[in-house]
Formats: structure tokens, C-alpha cells, sequence
């Protein structure tokens, strides 16, 4: 038998229970521990499209070296829910543990030979301790958390501040769960050799990070940026970002007599949300909605309105798998092309894609300036990886000297003082018109808003010359967008290289790690992260600048793959897809293998062949 | 800082309103309509209501969908912004729109395909939502501008120009709008201005959710024998249930009407409907009654007009999402950014 895996501070540990059995704030528990000894984790949701009984996992990467990506494999297994037993116990990685609970005797043949069991009589323990089903499920969990404390040398002193924390104000809640904690760590130091192969040992390597999920920071951001009104419609995995701009606005927009600074309303559809949101932008105020793909396709007759009769709108869309229920709660970057040329006519729009909750939140706000500024459609890109799961990320930083950029807007003095106004002119060459809001003046600036056949000043027309007058100046407006939203970010390679890689959105955790183990191989790749569509010329520099360029996407089809070839016109040939799209979030692992053997094999075989 | 209206030079006789207004201030671009459409006839009674209830124009917001009756806010209020947005959807537009500034009048406009056809979930929900608008739809019960095809309010029975029968139950959008919550209900026929013009008056001066079911007939399509929304066939069925006056404070009272057969309601903002009763025994601020005494005159043929439902006390959607009295779309920085000291009090709680 191998000998067991051994390693301080970077390893991964897999919880796999059943939805709904309370097991989620005990994973939380474990893994801000870790935490807060100062150890960077990444963790993540596996969860099913219901709400009790299914299968669920939790995974934490614990990684020292602060890789927050997934990293692919399990060292250690806390085996919960026996109808998954099989897949479960088969996932771990030769030499690494299972935990489970052996109340009930397993016979040998379930566990696996290059395996080290660990067995603790959880539910024993609780059947005797606690008389209520309910609690004996509840502190089950946590009695866990406190026998892996043992295993893997927790310090039980920061369980107990999270735990006084979590309960604060509801202390006698904190007794019962601080006596499970306890109960789990006492048996496992008396009756296990602890530690085991895997330990954490006190860090300083979080700093003065953030541990939060995408959907909240989002929602925090567009309260930031001034959004006032937020129309939606219940769509997982994007609801926690509507559900956090109403927690945040809450807090910081509710008026001493308790009137709001804000109004969301729940809207019957998405293509109601999106009308919401036009309507209201139209009309001044800050304004978006929260979706994920099926919305997205929803609301495309809006999306086009939007952009062609110039009204911003900001649009987060949390990306999720194909149609229907069960594999859309799993993540996927799939959305990009629908998004980017969303909607009938000529159409295409901003896009930003946000690694983390960091730019989750400064994009948030951003969005709504580049919206106005632009007046168009926004899309903010994120994905259920990024969205609902807790990342470890710099805090959220805010300027006090910034204000709201409205864009061009014509006031009452300035058309008082006889400025031209054309709805449609294109008056400073940047493809950006004025607008008013509706109320303005008296007798000035009044205009009729449509989609189309309309001349500068927004008189009906139906001549060819006028509309191609129009669509040539969107175009220019779209050149000027490459100056506005988000800049590349270029990390370049130690050695110089004719390799290139590509990504974006949350694969950049993943890719950040594998691009560290490719370079320990000697491998040496150049690496851009893309932030927005528009590409700013950087891009399409970055790609000249290299023999062949790897795109790393979390979809099927090469989705920016396209749109590089399509916008950038670059050859196919030059730009070879990595392509991850089983709904679970890439890992460093795939990566490196997928551009490490293809390097490696001088073969860089091009579309079509994904790696594995 | 605040701007002087200027009226346009027009004849100097022309009869100007109390904002030194004439009703020509009050119009839009040349029709581009069939001559004889009814939606022309309901775009002046909005121009006339405009204009005796002296609204500056610029506080009126114009929304429409799409079709020919989506196409008259271009023919009015030429100094209002406005907006023709897509095919069934301009109730969420408004809705919106309301959201951001509850200061202004929201007018919707639509059609019969438009709101009950493709957007008959946006006009149920923006009604039941209580949003703060006049909402009229311009009812021919078919699709004008794609041809005249059958709409969802075509009768059952009603015969196309080409000579099918339409077998499909119509929806009665008044119906509708009873049951969803509308607190100020109307219907009325484009023909027939000295109703219509009262009836928009009072649901421009309604603070709540206004609805005008309009019948309009559509001289190209939908104007011949077998029709049940041709001018004849109207004129021959329409029962009107009261007459309308809409008395701001500028109205003295003059005429003089027998003992009970008058009913004044007052509105929240002041203006008093006076109801002239036709039906004795209708009493239109009954929710039930209403319903009730509409499917029965359906049933016996007739299209039961006027003042259907008053509720005097309406609440709206920004009463019920509890915002600020100050439109959203001017409050500033100040009021909607917490600043660096709030996130930095955030980044503590996430570590
Ligand atoms: C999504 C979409 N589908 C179809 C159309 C085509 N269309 C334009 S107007 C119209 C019907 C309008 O009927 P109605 O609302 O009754 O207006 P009317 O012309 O009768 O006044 C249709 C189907 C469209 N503009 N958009
Ligand atoms: S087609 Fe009918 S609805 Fe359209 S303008 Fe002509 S008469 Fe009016
Ligand atoms: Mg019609």
C-alpha cells in the first residue's frame, strides 16, 4: 500500500453530503478556520437544482502558496452521504484519506485499497447525546468539523471566535454548537493518531484579503454605482445578486422614516425586467437586471432596443450550463457570443468579464458609468463558480472623490442657452449623442424615441441614407468603447516566448497555477487576461506577437475563440482552444496538461480537438 | 432654476388655457394614419383633455408598443418625450419609467394586439402592480398595421373583410382590468368624443392605475358588415352608463340636473368627476357590481360604456415599495453611495 499523502498547507478536502441536511454552515466553519489561522482556501458548491435530499459537495483548496483555483483531485474525502459513496470514494487521490461516519459497519470490499480510512461514530455519538432529530442532524455536522480539527491540527481556539462571531447576541445557540465542536475533537484526539499526513500549521499569507461571493459583491457594486432601480426574475444561479443588492441597499439607502432610495421589483418575466430597466433608464435613473442564460435569451427584442435607441442599461448575467433544470446549477462560460451580439439587426455590446468578487464589485459599479457614458447595453459576465461561492480576494476599494459619470446629458440651462440638440448627432466625433431626460425644458429637447428610421434629431424617417448615417456612427461609438471599458492584463512569461495563452472570467484562478507549474516544467507561456469586449488593440497586439495563442474558455464552442477571429480577423490556425465544459469549474490541472502536452508534443492540433 | 413656457405664435384668437397655452401647443406630427382611422379621433380627445386640464406638455411622458395605435404619440404632444418601444411590451417601459420619476404623467398607448394579444402579461401585471398611469388602449379587435388579422379582442362570431368567422373567445380587456385592480376603469368609443375627452381628463388626473378601453375602428380592415368593432355596429350596441365632467377648481358648476341623478366623486389630487347617471341603478364605485353588470349587458349584446369603476383612494406602486417622495432619477451621489468608509466597515465583515 502506498504510504498515506503528506503535506502542510496545500491539499484539497472534499465534503459530499445531502442537500438541505444543515451541512453547509459546518463547511463554511471549517473552512473560514482555515482562514483565519491565515491560510488561503478556495471553496466551492457542488449543488443540485432542488432543495432538500439530492446529492452536494463542498470542496476547499487549502493552498499556501495561494493558488484559489480548483486544483483538480481530493486528498481527502468526508464521505456523508452514502448514496454517492461509490463516486465519492473513487474520486480521491491514491495515498489520501477518507473520513467517514462508522456508525454502521462497512464491509471492506467498499473501501479502497490505496485508501487510509479514518472512522468516527458520528451518528452514535449523536444518538447519544441529543434526543431531538433535528439536532442530532444539526450538531452531527459539527461534530465533524471538530474531529477534522483534531485530524488536521485546527486551532480550536479560532472555531470558538467564529463561533461566538456567527452566534453574536444569540449566545445560547453558541454553547450547544461549541460542545459538538468539542465532543468531535475529543473523540478523534483519544480514539485517532492525530494529525494525520495532512496539517495546518499558522500562516500569514491571507493579508488583509476578502472571503465573499461574486453575487453579493455585485450587488454591491451596483449600489455603488448609484443603480436605483433593479428589476428581476428569480433565476438560479444569478438570484443571490438581485437578493444582495436588496440586503445593501437596505442598509445604506433606507431613509430615517423608513422610505427607500430604491426600487426593485420583482418583475413576471425577464422580458418585463429588461423593459423595467430600459424604461427606467430612459427616464435618468440608474437601473439593471440580474439573469442568467435563459433570461438572457428572453430579452433580446429589448437588448436590441436598447442598443439602438442609445439607452443604457446594465445587464449581470451569472452564467450557468445549457437549458432546463439539473445541469444549469452547474457553472459553464457559455453566454459570451449571446451576449456580445445579442439581439436582430446589427447588433453589439459591451461585455465585461470579472475574475473574482473583487472586479464583481468595481465592475458592478463601473458598469453603470460605461453604460451611461456609451449609452448601451452593458453586460456583466460572471458565472456560477464566481457567483456563488465564497473566493478570497482583495477587499473591495472606493474612491470618495469619484462621482457617478452620467455621460452626455443636456441640461435645461444648456439648451436654455440655445445649445443644439440631436437626439442622433453625433456633435464631439466620438459616436456618442446627447441626450435629455424626459421633463426637462419646457419647449426644448423633447424627442420621440424608437429603434430605428429616425434622422439626428430624431425626426421619422424611413430613407436608406439616414439609417446607414445612423449605423455607421454606433460603429464609431463601438471603436470609442475600446478606450473606456477594462484594459488586458498582460503577465508575461520569465523567459521570452512565442506561446500565448488566453483566458478570462474565474478559469483565471486555475490558470494562474498552471501557469506556474508549466513554467517549473519549462514550459513558458505569455498570458492575457481579457477583461471586456470591445478588444482593445492590445489584444489583437498580444496575438500577432505570438505563434500560436491558447484560448481557455469554459464552453463548448470556443465562444471568445470566435469572437477574437470574427472582431480581431485572425486565422483560425493561430489561436487553439482549451476547452472545459463539464460543469464543474476548470482546475489548474487541466490546463497544464492540456497546453504542457501539446507543447511538450510539438503538436498543436487546431479546433475541434479539445483537450480530453 | 426654472423656465418661462413659450407658447408658439399662433392666431391671436385661438382660446389659450390657463398656461397661456392654445390647443395647438398640445399637437404632434402630421398623422400618417388612414384618413377615417379612429385612432386619429381618440389622439385629438388626448390633445382637447390635455389641454383643458392645463398640462404642461413637458411633464406628460408618452409611451407606446408597436401597431398604428402605437404610432399616434408621434401625432401628439410634440413637445413630451416619447417613446414607441417594441410590440406588446411598453406596460414594463412604463413601468420603469415611473419607477425613475413618479413626478411626471405617464400616458400608455396601445393596441388590442398589443396589450392583449403579444402583451397581454405586461397589461395584467402593470395593472395589478398599481402602477400610476392612464393606460388606453385603442381597440379595432384586429391587427391594423400587419393587415388585419384577427386580435385577441375580436369577437367570437366577428367576420374578417375576407370572410372568416373568428372562433376564438375574445378578451375583454375592461374584464380584465376590474378583476387585476385597475382603481379608475373606462370604456369608450373613438366616434363618440364628447365621453372620451372627459373619460381621459379624469384618468390623466388619476393617481393610480387608469385604464380606457377605446373603441376605434379600423377603416381599412375592420369596418364592414359582420364586424363587431365597424363604426355602425358600435353606434348601435354602445350603452353608456353616465356622462362624465371633470371639474378642476378652474370649472365653476352651471348646469343644473334633477334631484339623484348626479354623482360626485373626488379624486385624490382634488379634481371632482361628476357623474351624470344614465343607469339609475349603476353604481361605479362598486368593484363587484361593475363586473357583474358588465358580463350581464355583454351577454345581451351590448358595449356597456362610460365611467365603469372609480376608486377615489388609489394607492400606487411607489406607495407600495415604500420609495421616497423625490423622484429617484435626481437624487444624487450623496444619497446613493455609501463611500469608502462603509466598504472598508464591509471588508471587516468578510474576513
Ligand atoms: C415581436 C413582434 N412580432 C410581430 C410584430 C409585427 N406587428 C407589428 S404591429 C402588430 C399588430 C398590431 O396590432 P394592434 O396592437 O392591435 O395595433 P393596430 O395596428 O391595430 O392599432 C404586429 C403583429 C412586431 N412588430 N414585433
Ligand atoms: S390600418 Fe386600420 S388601424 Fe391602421 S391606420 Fe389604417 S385604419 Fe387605422
Ligand atoms: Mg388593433
Amino acid at each position: 500500500m502506498r504510504g498515506p499523502v503528506t503535506a502542510t498547507n496545500d491539499f484539497v478536502v472534499k465534503f459530499a453530503n445531502v442537500n438541505g441536511s444543515g451541512s453547509a454552515s459546518a463547511n463554511q466553519l471549517f473552512a473560514k478556520a482555515i482562514l483565519r489561522m491565515g491560510i488561503p482556501i478556495a471553496s466551492r458548491n457542488i449543488f443540485p437544482s432542488n432543495i432538500q435530499g439530492l446529492p452536494t459537495w463542498f470542496e476547499v483548496r487549502v493552498s499556501g502558496e495561494g493558488y484559489l483555483g480548483r486544483r483538480g483531485g481530493v486528498d481527502l474525502m468526508v464521505a456523508m452521504n452514502p448514496q454517492t459513496w461509490e463516486r465519492d470514494v473513487a474520486e480521491i487521490d491514491p495515498g489520501g484519506y477518507l473520513f467517514y461516519d462508522s456508525t454502521r459497519p462497512v464491509p471492506q470490499s467498499r473501501f479502497r485499497e490505496d485508501v487510509h480510512v479514518i472512522g468516527v461514530p458520528l451518528t452514535a455519538m449523536c444518538n447519544a447525546a441529543y434526543t431531538d432529530a433535528r439536532q442530532r442532524q444539526l450538531f452531527k455536522n459539527i461534530m465533524y468539523v471538530g474531529a477534522l480539527s483534531a485530524l488536521l491540527q485546527i486551532d480550536p481556539a479560532v472555531v470558538e471566535t467564529l463561533l461566538s462571531e456567527q452566534y453574536k447576541g444569540k449566545e445560547k445557540l453558541a454553547k450547544p454548537n461549541q460542545e459538538a465542536f468539542q465532543m468531535g475533537r475529543d473523540w478523534a484526539l483519544a480514539n485517532l493518531p492525530c494529525p494525520l499526513g495532512l496539517t495546518l500549521e499558522r500562516a500569514d499569507k491571507v493579508g488583509d484579503r476578502i472571503y465573499v461571493d461574486g453575487n453579493s459583491a455585485a450587488g454591491l457594486g451596483a449600489v455603488y454605482g448609484g443603480a436605483t432601480v433593479c428589476a428581476w426574475y428569480p433565476i438560479t444561479p444569478s438570484t443571490s445578486l438581485a437578493e444582495g443588492f436588496e440586503r445593501y441597499a437596505k442598509k445604506f439607502r433606507t431613509d430615517p422614516d423608513g422610505r427607500k432610495r430604491y426600487a426593485i421589483v420583482q418583475a413576471e418575466d425577464e422580458l418585463a425586467s429588461i423593459g423595467i430597466v430600459i424604461g427606467a433608464a430612459w427616464n435618468g435613473a440608474r437601473a439593471f437586471t440580474a439573469t442568467s442564460g435563459p433570461g438572457i435569451s428572453l430579452m433580446q427584442e429589448f437588448v436590441g432596443l436598447s442598443y439602438f435607441a442609445e439607452i443604457p442599461s446594465v445587464i449581470f448575467d451569472v452564467q450557468r450550463a445549457g437549458p432546463s433544470t439539473g445541469m444549469p446549477t452547474r457553472t459553464q462560460q457559455s453566454d459570451v457570443l449571446a451576449a456580445a451580439y445579442a439581439s436582430h439587426g446589427d447588433t453589439k455590446h459591451v461585455v465585461l468579464l470579472p475574475e473574482d468578487p473583487h472586479e464583481c464589485f468595481a465592475f458592478g459599479a463601473d458598469a453603470f458609468d460605461i453604460a451611461d457614458r456609451l449609452q448601451q447595453p452593458v453586460f456583466v459576465l460572471l458565472d456560477l463558480d464566481i457567483g456563488m461561492n465564497d473566493w478570497l480576494c482583495e477587499p473591495f476599494a472606493w474612491d470618495d472623490s469619484r462621482r457617478m459619470d452620467r455621460g452626455k446629458v443636456m441640461t435645461a440651462e444648456e439648451l436654455e442657452a440655445g445649445r443644439v440638440f440631436g437626439r442622433y448627432l453625433d456633435a464631439d466625433g466620438d459616436g456618442i449623442p446627447y441626450r435629455t431626460y424626459p421633463g426637462t425644458h419646457p419647449s426644448k429637447g423633447a424627442f420621440f424615441t424608437r429603434g430605428t428610421s429616425r434622422d439626428r434629431f430624431a425626426k421619422y424617417t424611413e430613407v436608406g441614407a439616414a439609417y446607414v448615417d445612423n449605423m455607421q456612427r454606433l460603429l464609431q461609438k463601438f471603436e470609442t468603447a475600446k478606450g473606456i471599458v477594462p484594459r488586458p492584463v498582460l503577465r508575461q512569461a520569465a523567459e521570452p516566448t512565442r506561446t500565448g495563452v488566453i483566458y478570462y472570467g474565474s478559469s483565471s484562478a486555475a490558470m494562474r497555477e498552471a501557469l506556474s507549474a508549466l513554467e517549473a516544467e519549462g514550459i513558458h507561456v505569455d498570458a492575457l487576461r481579457i477583461r471586456a469586449f470591445p478588444f482593445h488593440q492590445e489584444v489583437e497586439r498580444f496575438v500577432a506577437d505570438h505563434d500560436q495563442v491558447f484560448v481557455v474558455e469554459q464552453n463548448r464552442d470556443a465562444q471568445l475563440r470566435t469572437l477574437l477571429m470574427n472582431e480581431c480577423g485572425i486565422v483560425p490556425q493561430q489561436l487553439i482552444p482549451v476547452l472545459h465544459y463539464d460543469g464543474t469549474p476548470i482546475t489548474a490541472r487541466f490546463i497544464r496538461a492540456a497546453i504542457g502536452d501539446k507543447v511538450l508534443a510539438q503538436i498543436l492540433p487546431f479546433a475541434g480537438a479539445a483537450a480530453e | 432654476m426654472s423656465f418661462l413656457p413659450k407658447p408658439k405664435l399662433h392666431h391671436p384668437k385661438l382660446p389659450t388655457n390657463a398656461l397661456g397655452y392654445t390647443r395647438r401647443d398640445y399637437e404632434g406630427a402630421i398623422s400618417t394614419l388612414c384618413a377615417g382611422c379612429g385612432h386619429d379621433s381618440i389622439s385629438a380627445a388626448i390633445i382637447q383633455a390635455c389641454f383643458e386640464l392645463d398640462i404642461e406638455p413637458h411633464r406628460v411622458a408618452k409611451m407606446s408598443g408597436i401597431g398604428c395605435s402605437s404610432k399616434t404619440p408621434d401625432y401628439f404632444l410634440g413637445a413630451s418625450h416619447g417613446f414607441n418601444s417594441v410590440h406588446g411590451r411598453m406596460p414594463s417601459v412604463l413601468t420603469g419609467a415611473n419607477l425613475a420619476n413618479r413626478e411626471l404623467l405617464y400616458l400608455g398607448v396601445s393596441g388590442d394586439g398589443d396589450s392583449a394579444s403579444i402583451g397581454f402579461g405586461q397589461f395584467a401585471h402593470s395593472i395589478r402592480r398599481g402602477v400610476n398611469m392612464a393606460y388606453i388602449v385603442e381597440n379595432n379587435g384586429v391587427y391594423g398595421l400587419t393587415k388585419g388579422q384577427f386580435s385577441a379582442t375580436s369577437d367570437k362570431g366577428s367576420k374578417a373583410k375576407k370572410g372568416t368567422v373568428n372562433t376564438d373567445e375574445a378578451i375583454d380587456l375592461v374584464g380584465i382590468a376590474l378583476q387585476l385592480g385597475a382603481t379608475y376603469v373606462a370604456r369608450s368609443f373613438s366616434g363618440d368624443k364628447d365621453q372620451l375627452v372627459p373619460l381621459i381628463k379624469g384618468a390623466m388626473r388619476h393617481d393610480g392605475p387608469a385604464f380606457i378601453d377605446c373603441i376605434s375602428p379600423c377603416v381599412a380592415f375592420n369596418n364592414h358588415e359582420g364586424s363587431t368593432k365597424s363604426y355602425d355596429f358600435v353606434r348601435e350596441h354602445n350603452e353608456a352608463m353616465n356622462r362624465l365632467d371633470v371639474i378642476t377648481s378652474r370649472a365653476p358648476i352651471t348646469a343644473d340636473y334633477a334631484p339623484g341623478e348626479v354623482r360626485e366623486v373626488e379624486q385624490h389630487d382634488g379634481s371632482i368627476l361628476r357623474l351624470r347617471k344614465l343607469h339609475a341603478e349603476y353604481d361605479p364605485t362598486d368593484r363587484v357590481a361593475a363586473m357583474h353588470h358588465l358580463h350581464e349587458r355583454k351577454a345581451a349584446g351590448e358595449i356597456v360604456t362610460g365611467l365603469l369603476f372609480i376608486d377615489p383612494d388609489p394607492r400606487d406602486l411607489h406607495a407600495n415599495l415604500g420609495t421616497v417622495a423625490r423622484p429617484l432619477n435626481r437624487l444624487g451621489d450623496a444619497l446613493l453611495v455609501p463611500g469608502a468608509a462603509a466598504l472598508e466597515a464591509i471588508n471587516t465583515g468578510l474576513r
